[in-house]
């Protein structure tokens, strides 16, 4: 099946989406879904980058002409970037933790140590 | 050239990584071996980037390239251009620059660290961080491809959010840590968005390769604009500085120094990307405007927010935020100028490319200053402590030193970059030298201040800790030296380590990419 531009669309409609929800919400936990939906949109994007429409995967040493493959490095690019992206996830969700059991709260309007 | 010069590029990558996974084994055998451990190890990486240094600009600060595997790294294609493989690092006289200010900002802080971290706990994950962080701005500087630019990013990101919130005791940087992690993503994101479309337009990953593919087209200023956006906004340009002071006045003092390295870093990688992958092909007037605007802002504001802040480390942060804004501006004035090729415009560049290393002199200087206050005084507000000098002699000289060159006044170093940004910015337009100058009276004001809060005054009444410990003096004193000594001899270092860095951005991008394609 053709889905033509679809995923370009979704992957911005992601970003802009997770732009939106770090501007305008004020739950921490919501602002570190916009920052896991920017990246999802990021990572959608890189894998379409490197997609053919029925292709197969490359997994060759010496590949057989005539065949259509999905494009290996966008791949090995999306795989390093959710793997960062794990990592930043994991430390943002500690310290909201943190920032609960020391403020009691996760709105980020009543936490206003570091103002000016 | 000696086999360690040769394979300096990934030893500067490779050593301090090793030794950050190290040193929470090493830490088991005890304090002492753990801390002669992360020396060896600092030691060794300042001397390799001293080593770098040294043969690069032997060689005027041309391009050299670094294979990771076997030699061959060109492949023919059958459209007769070549394509690199493998993963390459790429050395020029900028890389080398950058890894000589890293190496003098993180030998110094390390060494401050010994004794300021001698009765607190957490060191091990300290130095850890720490390590890596140094590990990650290496291989941002040193590395030639444009996606393992983005992975060295995420990696100092990490590294420097871990350091900022690591004392999860603290509400203050925790807040902070979280601040900055969600801003430094973010950053990280567009830029790789930006190599996904440069990917996806010209199939490479290598900057060379991208370089030489470039055509300037709409999908090439969407990333350009992707990747401006991303780098000034790690590097803490106004208005995407938010993050900034908080990063600064948060982290522990040591680090706040190797912070401003990292944001320096960015500031590098935006360099490379606007003069070597992307120089002429896209208006590079227009681009270099676009700089200057962000130089002007962050400059302004970052002196203003400066006035009013009464943590000490705070108002240094500010003041390291303003400083950006004066590479931003020499580098954007030779930017705006490249197609011409006035002789002012390289001065502009060197102006700016010095004042990177002297902001990281007198930066660094000042936060270790502001480390050994605060723990003397046991506060950072500045309306609490006070009558330091009394007691901390040596200290508050390095506080008006480093405060002196920060604010441009001669002898000291901050003046002799400035003076070349201000006459270079004349040039363009005196409305920039008048901004640039009058922030820097300000900030002279703000240090005024900051010194008049925390070292006059009578002999506070209870006795702190007295003069820093002699651990603390010596980097303080090795900095000082190297801000006076930057001030005193300004061409001397112009001359061999300034001027090959910015030839190398100004006119070195068909050398940078015929060194990976050849020909």
């Amino acid at each position: 099946m053709n889905v033509g531009n679809l995923p370009f669309i979704v992957s911005a409609l992601l970003v802009v989406l997770g732009i939106y929800t770090l501007l305008f919400k004020r739950n921490l936990i919501k602002l570190v879904i916009g920052v896991s939906l920017i990246e999802t949109g990021v990572n959608l994007f890189l894998v379409m980058l490197g997609y053919r429409s029925e292709g197969i995967a490359p997994i060759y040493t010496f590949a057989p002409a005539g065949e259509r493959m999905v494009l290996p490095t966008p791949q090995a690019l999306t795989l390093t970037s959710i793997v960062i992206g794990l990592a930043t996830t994991a430390l943002l969700l500690s310290f909201a933790v943190f920032i609960w059991r020391h403020y009691g709260t996760l709105d980020v309007h009543k936490i206003k140590e570091l103002k000016g | 050239m000696s086999a360690l010069s040769v394979h300096a590029p990934v030893l500067l990558i490779a050593i301090p990584l090793l030794g950050a996974f190290a040193v929470p084994l090493i830490g088991k055998l005890g304090r002492g071996v753990r801390d002669v451990f992360v020396g060896l190890i600092a030691a060794f990486t300042a001397a390799l980037a001293g080593l770098l240094a040294a043969d690069v600009f032997g060689r005027g600060g041309a391009a050299s390239v670094y294979v990771l595997g076997g030699k061959p790294f060109n492949i023919p294609l059958p459209s007769g251009m070549t394509a690199p493989i493998r993963i390459l690092l790429e050395v020029d006289g900028m890389s080398a620059f950058m890894g000589l200010i890293t190496a003098l900002v993180t030998i110094t802080a390390i060494a401050f660290s010994f004794s300021y971290w001698k009765k607190r706990s957490g060191g091990n994950m300290y130095y850890s961080l720490l390590l890596l962080l140094t590990a990650g701005i290496f291989g941002m500087e040193m590395t030639g491809d444009m996606f393992n630019f983005f992975v060295f990013l995420e990696v100092t990101s990490i590294a420097a959010c871990g350091l900022i919130g690591f004392r999860v005791w603290l509400g203050r940087s925790q807040e902070a840590g979280f601040k900055v992690m969600t801003l430094y993503t973010v950053s990280g994101l567009f830029v790789l968005l930006a190599v996904g479309l440069l990917y996806g337009e010209h199939g490479g990953l290598n900057i060379a390769y991208l370089a030489h593919g470039l055509t300037g087209g709409l999908i090439d200023k969407i990333a350009l604009g992707l990747l401006l956006t991303g780098l000034a906004m790690k590097a803490g340009a106004v208005p995407m500085h938010m993050w900034a002071p908080d990063a600064y006045g948060e982290a522990p003092a040591p680090t706040s120094a190797v912070l401003v390295a990292n944001s320096q870093a960015s500031l590098y990688g935006l360099f490379r990307v606007l003069f070597t992958l992307f120089g002429i092909t896209v208006s590079a007037a227009t681009t270099g405007w676009i700089l200057i605007g962000f130089a002007l802002l962050t400059i302004f504001v970052g002196v203003t927010m400066a006035l009013v802040q009464n943590d000490i480390k705070r108002l240094i942060a500010y003041g390291a935020v303003s400083q950006i804004g004066y590479m931003l501006l020499g580098v954007g004035v030779g930017l705006a100028t490249i197609v011409a090729k006035p002789a002012y415009g390289l001065v502009a560049m060197q102006g700016g490319i010095f004042h990177m290393i002297n902001d990281a002199a007198c930066i660094g200087l000042l936060f270790l200053v502001a480390g050994a206050i605060s723990r003397a005084a046991g506060t950072r507000d500045l309306n609490k402590m006070g009558g330091l000098a009394h007691t901390m002699k040596y200290t508050s000289v390095f506080f008006v030193i480093g405060a002196f060159a920060l604010a441009g006044v001669p002898p000291f170093n901050g003046f002799a970059s400035k003076f070349l940004i201000y006459e270079a910015s004349f040039k363009l337009s005196p409305f920039l030298a008048i901004i640039a100058i009058l922030s820097s009276i300000l900030l002279l004001a703000v240090f005024v201040k900051a010194f008049q809060g925390a070292f006059l005054g009578p002999r506070p009444a209870s006795p702190g800790g007295g003069e820093a410990p002699l651990g603390m003096l010596i980097p303080m004193a090795v900095l000082t030296l190297v801000v006076i000594a930057f001030g005193l001899f300004p061409g001397f270092f112009v001359e061999r380590i300034v001027t090959p860095a910015a030839r190398a951005l100004w006119f070195g991008r068909d050398a940078y990419i015929s060194a990976i394609l050849g020909g």
